[in-house]
């Protein structure tokens, strides 16, 4: 099977910003995103865990884009300068995937 | 009764006891745990059914010209305890700036839920209180943020880190946040519906209220656990002495307008566990957007692991009587 290769950006942010990132995702001229929730984990600041919360604080959202690579620059810049202040993490990694022309 | 009855009265009673339970879960690491899914749905019911209750009072009582200067007042102090509270936290510790107005801007707002476990002690007395108080502490959330930011702003200027987030946005989105759209929403169709609305949903929204208030208290517990289990090493001495005084600084401000707003009893005691109360729920997510550098660590887990069961504990008998003592 044709397979075409792509970049996926992968966000894992602090929920309370998730709509700031979304929000700048539908302006970008991306074809998409996807949302999801991410159950607990640990990192600089300790354990942490969504459960029982009643605030978006002290949650996270995992966001993941795939685009072209000609397009990850133009992608990443505006995304990393409103992640940049926020707890999260962003990671780049090579896919393949069936459809090249939805991306 | 005494300050001393009213408090060994709250400790024994079940809303008290099944936060404790939480905390002590939370601390010997058990499994026990609230899906974050159910605890938004027991935050959800609270908000909805004290703030129906509230309107159903002003549709009975009526509209009282005290409303508006008790709304006033609300405003007033939520904007000006954390000027304040960011005072005293930078005069006795050792947090900068940034950190300092974050924690402030939860000082001078509200927590929805202190209000409720205050309103189930007020009642345990016997004592009515003022249905527009649902309406003070809805107006009671945002002012705090503004007057944390502008100190913020004037302490520690945006530098080469980019532009900080605009005020505007951010305050249309705590002053439209889910709890303060059901609560205040919930206080409307009560007003619009009276005593009809509530004889047609009272089996909903009183009989199983204490019950549903005790469930969320031992979510609370088990957060304000594992918060201190966890963060506890975030909070130097001073800063835990600031989470139990500042209530009570705050206290004192709301105490002494409460003879000029003409409250009654339980509307005094209410007015001064408003002001007493930290936020929990709006600000921390208002500081993560505004105060990015803030570490969430110390705001809430001075909050919701200090100052919270402080406040349940002891705090609202004290207020309770206080305000027996002034507005009686």
């Amino acid at each position: 099977m044709e397979m075409h290769s792509k970049k996926r950006i992968e966000i894992l942010l602090e929920a309370p910003a998730q709509k700031r990132l979304t929000d700048l995702l539908d302006r970008l001229d991306v074809t998409g995103y996807t949302v999801l929730p991410v159950i607990g984990g640990r990192g600089h600041h300790g354990v942490w865990s969504r459960e029982g919360l009643p605030s978006a604080a002290g949650t996270m959202v995992s966001v993941s884009i795939i685009v072209a690579e000609e397009k990850l620059d133009e992608v990443l810049e505006p995304v990393f300068e409103l992640v940049r202040r926020h707890i999260g993490i962003v990671t780049i990694s090579e896919v393949m995937v069936i459809r090249g022309e939805r991306f | 009764m005494s300050i001393v009855d009213l408090a060994v009265q709250n400790l024994a009673s079940p809303m008290v006891l099944f936060f404790a339970l939480g905390v002590a879960a939370a601390l010997l690491r058990s499994d026990l745990s609230v899906p974050e899914a159910a605890a938004k749905f027991l935050a959800l019911y609270l908000m909805l059914a004290i703030g129906f209750k509230g309107g159903v009072e002003v549709s009975k009582s009526g509209l009282d010209p005290a409303m508006g200067l008790t709304i006033g007042a609300g405003i007033l102090l939520s904007f000006a305890i954390p000027l304040a509270g960011y005072f005293f936290i930078r005069m006795t510790t050792r947090l900068g700036a940034i950190d300092a107005a974050a924690v402030a801007a939860h000082y001078g707002s509200i927590s929805i839920v202190t209000f409720v476990a205050a309103t189930e002690i007020v009642r345990g007395l016997g004592l009515a209180y003022e249905g527009y108080l649902i309406a003070v502490a809805a107006v009671m959330e945002t002012p705090a943020i503004v007057a944390a930011l502008l100190l913020a702003r004037r302490a520690a200027p945006a530098a080469g880190d980019g532009p900080r987030e605009g005020m505007g946005p951010l305050l249309r989105e705590v002053a439209t946040n889910g709890s303060i759209v059901i609560l205040v929403g919930a206080f409307l169709i009560g007003w619009i519906t009276g005593e009809r609305g509530m004889s047609m949903i009272s089996p909903f929204i009183v009989d199983p209220f204490r019950g549903i208030l005790c469930l969320f208290l031992l979510d609370m517990g088990l957060v304000a656990g594992r918060g201190l289990r966890q963060g506890a090493r975030e909070l130097s001495p001073p800063l835990i002495a600031f989470g139990i005084y500042f209530p009570l600084v705050s206290a004192s401000l709301a105490a002494a307008l409460v003879v000029p707003l003409g409250l009654s009893v339980g509307g005094a005691a209410l007015f001064i566990t408003l002001a007493a109360s930290a936020s929990y729920i709006a600000v921390p997510a208002a500081m993560r957007l505004a105060l990015p550098e803030a570490n969430p660590a110390i705001y809430l887990t001075l909050s919701l692991g200090v100052t919270f069961p402080f406040n349940l504990s002891l705090g609202i008998p004290l207020y309770a009587a206080v305000a027996q003592r002034i507005a009686g």
